[in-house]
């Protein structure tokens, strides 16, 4: 039996190479007489381009060239739109204003490129920055999401005759009607809160091109190589072949690095062409914050119908959605939030109606969690209201609503980010549920603990809410398999890795096919030299998507493996074994041969072959799911507040999640960890924010609070449940993004809790101590 | 442009003696006229510390200070530790408790945490966490890092028995 | 995010350092840690046209202990020699439990006490402390010696008595009165992070009473501010928990000036100046009494 390394800890294989110092990441990627790129942004959000002069800029020693809009001639265009537009859904309006990589007769938001230096040294080309002068007629800055589709606001898009981007209405039976039936009905203004992606690696792209075998080498920091080649060809007119995308390391993703079609990939490639030379752009810290995307704000106005017993009858939402000045990545992130907001319970009422915003700040895509942890936080501070109006105990209310085991798969009703029919694979929410109840003693700590802390004058508070992640969208992923003459085995595909284990968890699905050790794999991600189909790493689909193509693949070498040591060692497949990097006979083990001799036989020198043979221990395999594959799980806190500062300590988090079949739980704790930090993040550290004239006043780590590890709680509790995935063979789901989405309503819940003595009503998604206190305040004075 | 100055710099145990501007960031010197780019850089302000190394034993930003402060001080970056056939403890301790994930802010943590046990070499996990508490990683949740100082400090006294 | 050119000298002599800033005049600019120039620098929010970096200038290095049971402190001393300094811990212990609290260890290898002194941000832990600890700052120049006192330096934020020739080379602190109690309080928004609020408060007691007080706050204003009320109120007096109490309440109404930022309104952090005030006070009139 070949061992079954799926669900193993194992140590991984790319560790070594980053702790030694010895992995490339994109800014160390150097070449003689490489051209370093600075990028001039706008200091104004929205204006109207008078003129812009390099002149002096273009004097300095060592500036080799700028380029401004002007300069690309024809090359200028916009677009595409990397994600299309939602026609599945019938009567869905959407707007396409696709992402305009250098501003050209108008400036949409402050961080906009107006113009590329091209200079020696990176710090020559900032020397330049300096000296480039933009005039501009300055427009009135879009930056409430409510006052901007209103009349008379100003137009991002001035063609449009409006701000608003899409409307895409929604709905299951019949919310108005449910809502006259009910006996309670509440109502709520809920927003949520812009963050960042926060890579401590900032985007990056390289470009080298090989005048003489007319080749573009590229390096690039993306989480979609392929469908960043293809944007490039279709700029330059190559052939896909003529370009070859590589991933180098990557220092983080979380979303925003998905983006193609920007600034850097447009045009750093051009200029590698054009001056025939290596060019580099690694952008800095300020610049991420100013111009890289970003998401989360939107504001709701949503409601929920219940009886007086808790059954919930309906649920209303109508949401404005931020995307920024353009709509690049389409409607991934608001159909999210439509999804998510019923995704764990029996709502047999739902209206929905996403309201897109164009506004003068940075491209909005998809941040871990996208758009997925607005919906929960809607939907658990809908719960909470309705818990405290009813009289109920929150879990408890949670409790009788939850969608029961026997009801998957269960379709939603609703069209999802992938376009197709919203199923929930497979669940068990109340087992996710008690658990983390268990192991919080909820009742202990509400009916014991909690009273006699608040005799002491303690504020401690409970929270306890559910959530589901909506992964491994389609439409697919694919990999190949090829065991090599030394008998090591090379897995490649054009996914992207930024961390995420796939070195090592995609090795052990196919180890546990060919009996090799994971250390035996080398695993290749990201090189469209070597791999040539793809769409990328989003939506938590590495390991369910390209995880299944490894194992689909693997499972063909092993048949094509088994077949070929049939005939060499004149034995029945049926009594081979493939273990220990050969095939042998499984009663007769010294009767072997190894993979490597294996490999070396399976591709003929000389002789004749059976016809339709493919040479090689290789084979690819591609997959694609019906739809998503839905994880869930129950998060709890218990935190501590100093009611005089409205300082929190999370005292205690437990998160109990089910990411279907895990391939190494040792990597799945790590992305709940990173997931629950940046849920922390968000809910009081993290926030981007404009001020009134669109000016970003958080472009630093000074005014951009990073969780730390002292806001993190001493110890993140995770437990586990496993509901395979019917959808596909290893019964996996992703699991990067669960963390992140889940916080921000459980910190809000105990929040309340904790500041128990006033009836505070969070209704946003991240706090401060500050606005914390005012929440008090508030509601003393109510 | 000012005029460009000589240094001598002795990095990981080498002395190199090169001409620099003075601008030049110390991050920029290690990585890009060493070729030493196991340094990372995050922010340049001084806040996310994937840039730290240690200066004569002590972990500094190499992203606050200009080469030319640099000037006779003795210097050692990630390259200094193992290699990848044999691992630091401390290397060793991030490998097995899963510390790192995109391994970006990893160099950084591991010089803190070289100069942090030179000094503390048995922590609580409280101090632990505190000592890497001037360093951002956006992926594990610290969680494990902090396991990995308390292993890598077992490590190393096993070492020194 | 790379600096702007300028011109570089390493004196390596106190006398050749003030030489080449009267020299340099209004485009000359003392480098010391470079912790908070450097990243100032970086952004390209400062732009000097010449620094003079003193960190080969080692004779201003060091922490002395003086004959009234003070210290005298060299500009150049690094914030972590001073936290690690066995001399500081016993005798002003207040400035062992504040340095910590100042960015994190990286930092303050790197970060030095007269340069906290000299940069003068509103928000930052050293100025405030030598208001408390009634220091003189040595300037000099190449016109002379002079000394200033704390209260006569800061000028508004990151404004100073400093002229561009002149040097701070020294921060003296008097010898602190056998049982003086002090404690620091701080909020900020992140373990590291400059403070939104904080009171520092020493205390000397007489018997039951109050002998001498001194409450400075800071970030809550444009410099430290060396608060009246508890003095008025509370020497001579036995400072009772409603004591101490309504001086903190007053001191937050009357004393500060907390402006609103992203992080907290003034509200909020003029709530932070009362409950520091009377938690610190609070542990420092237990500290004085032990
Ligand atoms: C991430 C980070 C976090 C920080 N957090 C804090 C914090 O919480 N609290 C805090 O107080 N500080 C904080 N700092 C600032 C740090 O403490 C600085 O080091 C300190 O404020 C300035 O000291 P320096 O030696 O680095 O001065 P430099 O940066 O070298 O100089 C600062 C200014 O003072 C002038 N100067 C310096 N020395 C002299 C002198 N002897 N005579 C005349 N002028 C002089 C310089 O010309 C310059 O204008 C932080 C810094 C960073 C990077
Ligand atoms: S790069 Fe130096 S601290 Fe971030
Ligand atoms: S491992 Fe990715 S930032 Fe730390």
């Amino acid at each position: 039996m070949t061992e079954s390394l799926i669900s193993k800890s194992i140590k991984r294989n790319e560790d070594p190479r980053l702790l030694t110092g010895n992995s490339t990441f994109i800014d160390d990627i150097e070449f003689p007489g490489m051209l370093h790129v600075a990028i001039k942004r706008s200091d104004y959000a929205h204006g109207v381009i008078k003129s812009i002069d390099t002149s002096e800029a273009k004097k300095i020693p060592g500036v080799v060239a700028i380029y401004t809009a002007e300069d690309l001639g024809d090359y200028w265009k916009a677009g595409p739109l990397q994600v299309p537009p939602p026609t599945a859904i019938p009567g869905a309006i959407f707007h396409a204003r696709p992402l305009e990589c250098i501003a050209k007769n108008k400036i949409r938001f402050s961080g906009e490129p107006i113009a590329v230096v091209v200079a020696e040294s990176r710090y020559i080309a900032e020397d330049a920055l300096d000296y480039i002068y933009l005039d501009v007629e300055m427009l009135d800055y879009v930056g409430d999401l409510e006052k901007a589709v209103e009349p008379g606001s100003a137009l991002v898009h001035e063609d449009l005759g409006s701000n608003l981007a899409a409307d895409v209405v929604q709905e299951v039976g019949n919310y108005e009607k449910a809502a006259a039936e009910a006996d309670v009905v509440i109502k709520k203004r809920i927003v949520t809160t812009h963050v960042a992606g926060g890579a401590i690696e900032n985007r990056g792209f390289v470009a080298q091109w090989d005048d003489n075998m007319k080749i573009l080498n590229c390096w690039a920091t993306t989480q979609g190589p392929i469908p960043m080649r293809n944007s490039i060809a279709r700029y330059l007119g190559l052939m896909e072949n003529q370009i070859r995308m590589i991933n180098p390391s990557i220092g983080g993703g979380f979303g925003p690095k998905i983006m193609s079609s920007q600034i850097d990939d447009v045009i750093i490639p051009w200029i590698a062409m054009k001056l025939k030379k290596p060019i580099k752009w690694f952008e800095d810290r300020r610049e991420n914050f100013l111009g890289t995307t970003s998401e989360r704000d939107q504001v709701h106005y949503a409601e929920i119908a219940l009886k007086n017993d808790g059954t919930i009858l309906g649920v209303k939402d109508v949401f404005y959605h931020n995307t920024g000045a353009y709509d690049p990545y389409g409607m991934t992130i608001p159909l999210n939030t439509q999804t998510h907001v019923i995704s764990n319970y029996k709502v047999p009422n739902y209206y929905t109606e996403i309201k897109m915003v164009f506004t003068n700040q940075m491209v909005v895509t998809p941040v871990r969690g996208a758009g997925r942890s607005h919906g929960i936080f809607v939907m658990e501070r809908l719960l909470d209201a309705a818990a405290k109006k009813l009289g109920m105990d929150p879990v408890e209310l949670r409790r009788k609503n939850l969608l029961p085991p026997e009801a998957f798969p269960f379709k939603t009703g609703v069209t999802g980010q992938d376009f197709v029919e919203n199923i929930l694979d497979s669940g068990n929410y109340p087992m996710a549920l008690e658990k983390t109840v268990q192991a919080l003693e909820y009742d202990k700590f509400k009916k014991e603990i909690q009273p006699k802390l608040r005799a002491e004058g303690k504020h401690k508070g409970i929270g306890i809410i559910m959530f589901t992640e909506g992964t491994a969208v389609g439409p697919y992923e694919g990999a190949k398999v090829m065991v090599g003459v030394t008998g090591k085995v090379n897995v490649v595909c054009a996914y992207s890795n930024q961390g995420q284990g796939h070195y090592t968890t995609l090795a052990q699905i196919c180890a546990s096919q060919l009996g090799v050790k994971v250390t035996d794999i080398n695993v290749v991600i990201g090189d469209t030299g070597q791999f040539q189909w793809g769409v990328g790493a989003f939506a938590s689909r590495g390991i369910t998507l390209v995880g299944t193509a490894v194992h689909q693949a693997s499972l063909k070498v092993r048949e094509k493996a088994l077949e070929l040591g049939s005939k060499l060692l004149n034995t029945p497949k049926e009594e081979l074994e493939l273990e220990d990097g050969c095939i042998r006979i499984a009663d007769l083990p010294e009767k072997s041969i190894s993979l490597g001799e294996l490999a070396m036989k399976a591709n003929p020198t000389r002789g004749t072959v059976e016809e339709g043979m493919e040479p090689g221990l290789e084979a690819a395999a591609y997959y694609g799911p019906p739809h998503g594959a839905t994880g869930f799980g129950c998060l709890g806190m218990i935190i501590d507040v100093d009611a005089e500062t409205c300082k929190p300590k999370i005292e205690r988090l437990v998160l109990t999640d089910d990411c279907g079949t895990p391939i190494n739980p040792m990597i799945v704790d790590g992305q709940l960890h990173g997931g629950l930090q940046m849920g922390i993040g968000e809910s009081f550290y993290e926030k981007l924010v404009y001020d009134e004239y669109g000016q970003m006043v958080t472009a630093s780590y000074m005014d951009y609070l990073f969780p730390q590890a002292s806001d993190m709680p001493a110890k993140m509790e995770i437990k586990h449940s496993v509901t395979p995935s019917p959808l596909n063979p290893l019964g996996v789901k992703g699991i990067g993004e669960a963390g992140a989405i889940c916080v921000p309503a459980c910190f809000m819940q105990a929040l309340e809790d904790a500041l128990y003595e006033n009836d505070l009503d969070i209704v946003e998604s991240s706090l401060n101590p500050s606005m914390l206190f005012h929440y008090v305040q508030k509601a003393k004075s109510a | 442009m000012a005029d460009k100055m000589k240094v001598k710099i002795t990095v990981n145990g080498t002395l190199y003696e090169r001409e620099v501007e003075p601008r030049l960031l110390l991050s920029d010197f290690i990585r890009h006229d060493l070729g030493l780019t196991g340094t990372h850089v995050g922010c340049e302000h001084g806040l996310c510390g994937a840039c730290t190394v240690l200066m004569n034993g002590e972990a500094v930003r190499s992203c606050i200070l200009f080469t030319v402060m640099a000037d006779g001080a003795d210097i050692k970056t990630v390259e200094s530790l193992g290699t990848m056939e044999k691992m630091h403890p401390i290397q060793e301790a991030f490998q097995e408790k899963h510390a790192l994930q995109c391994g970006f802010c990893t160099p950084g943590f591991l010089m803190t945490t070289v100069e942090y046990l030179g000094k503390n070499p048995n922590p609580t996990a409280e101090e632990a966490r505190e000592a890497i508490d001037g360093n951002f990683c956006r992926c594990t949740g610290y969680e494990n890092i902090v396991e990995a100082v308390q292993l890598a400090a077992k490590k190393m006294a096993a070492h020194e028995q | 995010m790379k600096p702007a050119p300028f011109d570089y000298f390493a004196p390596t002599s106190l006398e050749e350092a003030l030489e080449k800033l009267t020299d340099l005049g209004y485009s000359g600019k003392v480098l010391a840690g470079g912790q908070s120039l450097i990243p100032a620098m970086n952004f390209r929010m400062a732009r000097p046209a010449a620094l003079v970096d003193l960190n080969k200038v080692t004779e201003l290095s060091y922490i002395k202990p003086t004959q009234d049971g003070g210290l005298a402190i060299g500009t150049m001393t690094r914030d972590s020699a001073i936290e690690d300094s066995e001399v500081v811990k016993r005798l002003f212990p207040i400035i062992a439990e504040v340095m910590p609290n100042i960015a994190h260890k990286q930092i303050r290898n790197r970060g030095t006490f007269g340069g906290a002194v000299a940069h003068a941000d509103p928000a930052a832990q050293i100025p405030a402390l030598s208001l408390l600890l009634d220091a003189k700052m040595k300037i000099q120049s190449k016109k002379g010696d002079r000394w200033v006192d704390a209260q006569d330096f800061f000028m508004g934020p990151f404004m100073t008595v400093l002229e561009p020739e002149d040097l701070l080379t020294e921060v003296l602190l008097p010898g602190l009165v056998p049982g003086t109690g002090t404690s620091y309080k701080q909020i900020s928004r992140q373990r590291g992070g400059y403070a939104q609020a904080a009171a520092i408060s020493k205390v000397v007691m007489d018997g039951i009473k109050v002998k001498d007080v001194r409450v400075v706050l800071f970030s809550v204003a444009e410099t430290p501010v060396l608060t009246k009320e508890p003095v008025r109120v509370l020497v001579g007096q036995v400072p009772t928990t409603e004591a101490i109490e309504a001086v903190a309440e007053y001191v937050a109404q009357n004393e500060c000036d907390p402006g609103t930022d992203i992080h907290g309104t003034a509200e909020y952090r003029r709530n932070l100046v009362r409950v520091l005030v009377r938690r610190s006070l609070t542990e420092a009139v237990e500290r004085a009494r032990k």
